[in-house]
């Protein structure tokens, strides 16, 4: 049973001048087989929360702890990390040119699973993972995600997600920008990941649309660098009509009207 | 990163001391006065690793070269005298002009008309550690031929010389040149390309070795229609000295280029030039002409200069353009890939691997397509050590 146990995190940004509290204690246990929605207002440390916890090195950790299972997450680098089994679905996906896209699922599914797979298995399980996703096979033999639109962008986030079948999965904003056709087919590819074994998520979003697809077990409301209200499904549905003003003084719609 | 041009264009002009077009050539020696150091075409180059090589250094030794020949293809040795040599052009530098003047024999490799040729690579071994020697290869493709011409530098000692390649009328030309020297190699080069009319060459350079090597390609068009791709690839590790000089003299109407030189430097002293001259003189309407210089650097201790140098004297062209960057290790790519497991090592030889893929997919000599492959992973395993 993963459990990954984020306790009383503090996390800075060293910006041009004085490090800059953004994370102000996040208290936050996820469970095998639960999902839980983060939800919260633009720059309320909502994604400092994800890219702290995958290990970028932008951000510091001044205190508090996070585990994978009883492991320590915090003194692993971040490749070690992702080996742990935690992964995370960027809001904003990097581009490598000259790095095509199958040598880097290969490279990476090597490496998380700690040997190369069976080339024959390997070719027909990628390309099945692509079809799900309605991603054209041409994509294989691209650079990384470059020229990719927003949406191709984070179908290739999801395609690593089931490929690397992680303990626990964060997802940063991966339904922002995305038409209602990719939002269907990525939320089934996300549903698909939970179905296929005991594994965690964590679903970062700004607005609730998302959540009509992939049902959440709890729903946190994320402001000021911390979790100010938890609840299940129907805090979603009251953060839909009523905004995030109530956290933050400022009117702030959480739903597309 | 400058940007010199005689006309204003998009960033700004700056006009240039001397117009490339009044750049001094001759094929005597003696014509040169002894560089300092100071002047333009000499400021990046370390004099003092030279060898002699522009002060006037005598030959100790001869460089052997070896051809070995694709069917059709023929090979000569010749004496200096043979006029047949220096007609693709004329030195543009005193230590070209030094090697012009003091080489004893030359190499004639000719690939026959309407004809396709397999690769013949000529193998060009420097006298050894501490010798001086000087060299000539001419490389002609008659007209209408088409093949691939290997140069393969290797060994040690101090060599300089001038390569000529004449590509007739309707011909197509690849050459893959080769700086695979050894550790103490000083190599101080002139390419001479003239190009018929639709005649085309895909000029490759490749600098892996050596303690200085400094290339000079140049591009002159005889006809209507030619058509000139440059590409590098180098690798400088630390202490290597590296500088490419490409230019691209565009007189002639309808005519095109194409650059881009792409290098990684890695360790103390590392250091990689590149001046990539363009001129486009007044009767060469209808040009189209592109050049670009991506230098990544791997760690502290390594500099790369870039100057893209693009004169215009005519309007009537179809597109001219440059980019030159110089940039660190991308720390997000590094990120990204870490993030999906793959360890801090292996992430970063993809991303360099990645960086020249595009030159790399260019070659179309498997065998030496690997070697180079090949070669980029053995520099990857010095990084950090």
């Amino acid at each position: 049973m993963a459990t990954l146990e984020i306790k009383d995190l503090h996390v800075s940004v060293v910006s041009e001048d004085a490090p800059k509290e953004i994370l102000k204690g996040v208290d936050l246990t996820i469970k095998a087989g639960e999902t839980h929605a983060i939800m919260g207002p633009n720059g309320s440390g909502k994604s400092t929360l994800s890219y702290a916890i995958a290990g970028h090195p932008k951000y510091t950790i001044t205190s508090g702890t996070v585990t994978l299972d009883g492991e320590d997450v915090l003194e692993m680098s971040v490749d070690e990390r992702a080996r742990a089994g935690l992964f995370l679905a960027m809001q904003y996906p990097v581009e490598v040119p000259g790095v095509s896209m199958s040598n880097f699922l290969r490279t990476a599914a090597t490496a998380v699973r700690g040997e190369a797979p069976a080339l024959r298995h390997w070719v027909k399980e990628v390309k099945g993972a692509m079809a799900e996703l309605d991603i054209d096979p041409a994509f294989a033999e691209r650079s990384v995600n470059e020229g990719f639109s927003g949406g191709e962008k984070k179908r290739h986030e999801i395609l690593q997600l089931g490929l690397l079948q992680p303990k626990v999965a964060i997802l940063d904003e991966t339904d922002s920008g995305l038409d209602v056709d990719a939002l269907r087919v990525v939320s089934e590819g996300v549903n698909r990941y939970k179905a296929s074994g005991e594994v965690g998520v964590m679903l970062i979003t700004h607005y609730t649309r998302i959540l009509k697809y992939i049902q959440p077990d709890f729903v946190h409301v994320f402001a000021n660098g911390r979790i100010v209200e938890s609840g299940g499904r129907e805090l979603a549905d009251v953060l839909e009509s009523e905004g995030y003003v109530k956290y933050t003084g400022k009117t702030e719609a959480a739903a597309l009207s | 990163m400058a940007a010199l041009s005689t006309q204003p264009h998009s960033h700004g002009a700056v006009v240039p001391v001397t117009s490339r077009a009044e750049h001094f050539t001759s094929y005597d020696v003696e014509a040169f006065e002894v560089p300092g150091g100071r002047e333009e075409i000499w400021r990046f180059t370390p004099l003092k690793r030279l060898a002699g090589l522009h002060s006037g250094a005598a030959a100790t030794g001869s460089a052997a070269v070896e051809v070995n020949a694709a069917p059709g293809v023929t090979v000569e040795t010749v004496s200096r005298d043979d006029s047949r040599l220096g007609t693709a052009g004329v030195p543009g530098d005193r230590v070209a002009a030094q090697a012009y003047s003091s080489f004893e024999n030359a190499t004639i490799v000719t690939l026959p008309g309407d004809a396709k040729s397999e690769p013949t690579t000529v193998t060009v071994t420097g006298a050894g550690v501490g010798s001086v020697s000087y060299g000539h290869v001419q490389v002609k493709a008659s007209q209408f031929a088409e093949g691939t011409v290997i140069l393969d530098f290797r060994g040690s000692g101090a060599y300089a010389d001038n390569v000529e390649f004449l590509v007739a009328d309707g011909a197509h030309l690849t050459v893959i040149t080769i700086h695979d020297w050894a550790d103490d190699a000083v190599h101080v080069s002139q390419h001479h390309v003239k190009l018929g009319r639709d005649a085309t060459i895909k000029h490759t350079v490749v600098t892996l070795g050596g303690d200085v090597v400094r290339v000079t390609p140049v591009v002159q068009y005889a006809g209507r229609g030619g058509d000139a791709e440059l590409f590098g690839l180098y690798f400088a590790d630390a202490g290597q000295h590296q500088e490419h000089r490409p230019f691209i003299d565009h007189a002639q109407a309808n005519c095109r280029s194409n650059v881009v030189y792409k290098g990684a430097l890695q360790g103390e002293g590392a250091h990689a030039v590149w001046i990539g001259d363009v001129l486009i003189r007044v009767a060469a309407e209808g040009t189209e002409t592109f050049e670009l210089n991506r230098n990544l650097i791997l760690t502290d201790g390594a500099r790369a200069d870039s100057v893209p140098n693009l004169e215009i004297e005519t309007g009537e062209i179809e597109g001219a353009g440059h980019a030159s960057a110089t940039g660190r290790f991308d720390d997000e790519q590094l990120f990204y890939l870490q993030a999906r497991g793959i360890p801090e090592e292996q992430a970063r030889r993809l991303v360099v691997r990645g960086f020249f893929q595009e030159l790399i997919a260019k070659i179309a000599v498997p065998e030496v397509r690997e070697r180079l492959e090949a070669a980029i992973e053995a520099e990857l395993e010095a990084v950090g050590t």
